[in-house]
C-alpha cells in the first residue's frame, strides 16, 4: 500500500533521514521505533508532504506521491496525527473535527463519522463545544486521533500517540488503534513506548540516526535482544 | 457639547476608514507574518477602480438619489473591488509567493517595491487608458446624488452623508467578516492556518488558497474604504494610499496585529484620538503627530496591542 524507497530528507545540509526503505501493507499496523532524533517524525512529515525528500521515492497505492502538496496527499487517503497533538486549541472539539474532514464534501458522511468519534471517545461528545485546549493530555490525544480519522483515511499515521499519557490512558489509545485496524484502517505508528507499539504491530522497523537498523515482525522484535536492551530497558 | 459630538462623528468615520484598511494588514499578517506595505496602494487602486467604473457607466451626473444609491454606488464599489482584488492577488502571486521561506526582510522589501510600482503605474498610465483622466495630480471623485454634499442634522450636530456611508460600510463589512471567519469553511481554514500552518496542511487545507483568500478579503474591504475616501474627501490621487496605509497599519498594531477585531477597534480608537486631539490639543495640523504618539505609547506600554496580538500557540 505504502512503499518508501531510499528516501533522503535533509534540514539544511544535515541529513535527518539517510536513505531508508520500508513498506506498509494494507490492513497492517506497522511501527517505527527509535530514540529521539532517529528520523521517525521526519519520515512521517515527508510522507505527508510537509517536507520534500532530497532523493528517493514514496509510492502509495501504485502511484508516486513524493512532491505532491500536503493537501493532495490527504485527498489520496493518508492522514497524520502529528507529534505533540497540535490541536487548534482555541477552537472547539467540533471545529477541530470539522477541520479534520476539510478534504471531504459528503456532509452526511462527515456527520456520521463525527458521531463515531463521539462514540469512541464519549468525553469528547459530552464537551463538544468546549475549546480543545481545556482538555487533559489524554483527551487531547483522543481528539487528535479522532481529527485524523475524520478525513476517512486509508492510511493513518500516528506520531507518538502515547507521549505524556498515563499507563491507563496509553492502554486506551492502543486499544483504539487496534479497533481502527479491525475497521480496516492501515496504521503507521511511531512510538517511543516500544512495548506498547510492538505488541500491536504486525511489523516493526528500528531506526537509528536516520537509518533502518533492522526490522521484523512485532512479536519477534519484542523478543529480540537488541530491542530489549535498547528500548525495553532489559539488561 | 455639540462640538464634542461633532468630533465624535468625525473621529468615528475617519476611524471606520482606517479600520476597513487595517483589516487587510491584519488578516495577511495573521497568516503569512508579512506586513504588506503595498496594502495602502490596494486601497488607492480600489478608489481608481471605482472611478473607472463610473466612467465606463457613462459618467452619469443626473441620476436621482435612489438610482445612484441602488445602482451607481454598488457598481462603483464592485468595480473597485475587482481592481483591488485582482491587484492584490497578482501581487501575492508574483511579488510575495516566490519569496515564501526567504528571510523575512525579503518580502518586506518586495512589498515596498510593489508599493512604489503601483503608485507610479497609476500616476503614469491611468490617463493612458481611453476615457480616463490624467492621474498625475489628484482626480475629483464623482458626486453621488444623495451622498456627496448631503448632510443630516441630529440635535444640532451636522453629519455628512459620506461619514454615514463609511460607518455603515464598516458595520456591514464587520458582520460579513464575522460570518466569513466563523461560519464558512474557508474562514475556518484561515483561522487554522494562522494558528498552525503545518497542521492546517495535514488537515488537507490548501494553504496557498487560504493565503489568496486572505489577500482577497483584505483587498475587497480596502476597495470599499477607497470609495469612502473618495466620497469623504471629494478627490482621489495616486499618493492617497501612503498616509492612509500608514495610519491603517498603525490601527492594526494598535488593536493587536493579526487580530481582526483588534483592527476594527484600533481603527476606531485611532480615528477618535485624531479627531479629539486636534480639537482639544492644538490644531488639525497636529493630528498625525497625535496618531503616531498614540502608536508609540501603545508599543511601549502594551506591545501586543489593545486586544492582544495573534497568540502563537504550539502545543
Amino acid at each position: 500500500m505504502l512503499e518508501i524507497k531510499q528516501i533522503v530528507v535533509a534540514y539544511g545540509r544535515v541529513n535527518a533521514v539517510k536513505g531508508i526503505d520500508f513498506a506498509v501493507e494494507q490492513g497492517q499496523i506497522v511501527s517505527l521505533l527509535g530514540t529521539n532524533g532517529a528520523g521517525k517524525s521526519t519520515t512521517l512529515r515527508t510522507i505527508s508532504g510537509l517536507l520534500k525528500p532530497v532523493s528517493g521515492e514514496i509510492w502509495f497505492e501504485g502511484e508516486r506521491i513524493d512532491g505532491l502538496p500536503a493537501h493532495k496527499i490527504v485527498e489520496r487517503g493518508i492522514a497524520q496525527s502529528p507529534e505533540g497533538r497540535r490541536l487548534f486549541r482555541q477552537m472547539s472539539v467540533e471545529d477541530n473535527l470539522k477541520l479534520g474532514a476539510y478534504s471531504r464534501k459528503d456532509t452526511s458522511g462527515i456527520k456520521a463519522d463525527m458521531d463515531r468519534v463521539y462514540d469512541l471517545f464519549p468525553v469528547l461528545g459530552e464537551r463538544r463545544s468546549e475549546a480543545a485546549g481545556l482538555f487533559s493530555g489524554g483527551e487531547q490525544q483522543m481528539l487528535a486521533i479522532g481529527r485524523a480519522m475524520m478525513s476517512r483515511p486509508k492510511l493513518l499515521m500516528l506520531d507518538e500517540p502515547s507521549m505524556g499519557l498515563s499507563p491507563i490512558m496509553t492502554q486506551t489509545i492502543m486499544k483504539t488503534i487496534q479497533d481502527l485496524q479491525a475497521d480496516g484502517v492501515t496504521i503507521l505508528l511511531v512510538e517511543q513506548n516500544a512495548q506498547a507499539a510492538l505488541s500491536l504491530a504486525d511489523r516493526g522497523y528500528v531506526l537509528e540516526v536516520g537509518q533502518i537498523m533492522f526490522s521484523d515482525t512485532g512479536k519477534a522484535l519484542l523478543g529480540d535482544d537488541r530491542v530489549r536492551k535498547a528500548y525495553l530497558g532489559a539488561d | 457639547m455639540e462640538l464634542f459630538f461633532q468630533q465624535l462623528i468625525n473621529g468615528l468615520s475617519l476611524g471606520a476608514l482606517y479600520a476597513l484598511v487595517a483589516v487587510g494588514y491584519t488578516v495577511v499578517y495573521g497568516i503569512v507574518q508579512l506586513i504588506n506595505f503595498a496594502h495602502g496602494e490596494i486601497f488607492m487602486i480600489g478608489a481608481f477602480g471605482a472611478y473607472a467604473t463610473w466612467v465606463l457607466m457613462g459618467s452619469p451626473s443626473d441620476w436621482t438619489a435612489t438610482t445612484s444609491l441602488l445602482v451607481l454606488l454598488p457598481m462603483m464599489i464592485i468595480g473597485g473591488m475587482v481592481a483591488s482584488v485582482a491587484t492584490a492577488l497578482a501581487t501575492e502571486r508574483f511579488a510575495y509567493r516566490p519569496l515564501r521561506g526567504a528571510p523575512r526582510l525579503a518580502p518586506l522589501i518586495s512589498a515596498i517595491g510593489v508599493s512604489v510600482f503601483l503608485q507610479e503605474l497609476v500616476r503614469l498610465f491611468f490617463g493612458k487608458i481611453p476615457g480616463m483622466p490624467d492621474a498625475k495630480s489628484s482626480v475629483p471623485f464623482p458626486d453621488i446624488a444623495g451622498i456627496s454634499g448631503a448632510t443630516i442634522t441630529l440635535g444640532g450636530v451636522i453629519i455628512q452623508m459620506p461619514a454615514i456611508f463609511t460607518l455603515a460600510a464598516l458595520a456591514v463589512s464587520t458582520v460579513f467578516l464575522w460570518y466569513f471567519v466563523n461560519r464558512t469553511k474557508t474562514g475556518r481554514a484561515m483561522v487554522a492556518t494562522s494558528q498552525d500552518p503545518d497542521t492546517a496542511r495535514l488537515m488537507g487545507i490548501n494553504v496557498d488558497r487560504v493565503i489568496m483568500a486572505a489577500f482577497a478579503v483584505g483587498a475587497a474591504l480596502a476597495a470599499i474604504a477607497g470609495v469612502a475616501h473618495g466620497l469623504m474627501n471629494g478627490n482621489i490621487g495616486f499618493r492617497m494610499g501612503f498616509l492612509a496605509g500608514l495610519k491603517a497599519f498603525t490601527a492594526a498594531v494598535l488593536g493587536g496585529i493579526g487580530n481582526i477585531n483588534g483592527a476594527v477597534v484600533g481603527g476606531l480608537v485611532l480615528g477618535l484620538a485624531e479627531a479629539m486631539a486636534s480639537n482639544y490639543l492644538g490644531t488639525t495640523a497636529w493630528k498625525d503627530v497625535w496618531a503616531f504618539v498614540l502608536l508609540i505609547l501603545v508599543l511601549v506600554f502594551r506591545p501586543q496591542g489593545l486586544l492582544g496580538a495573534k497568540v502563537v500557540d504550539r502545543a
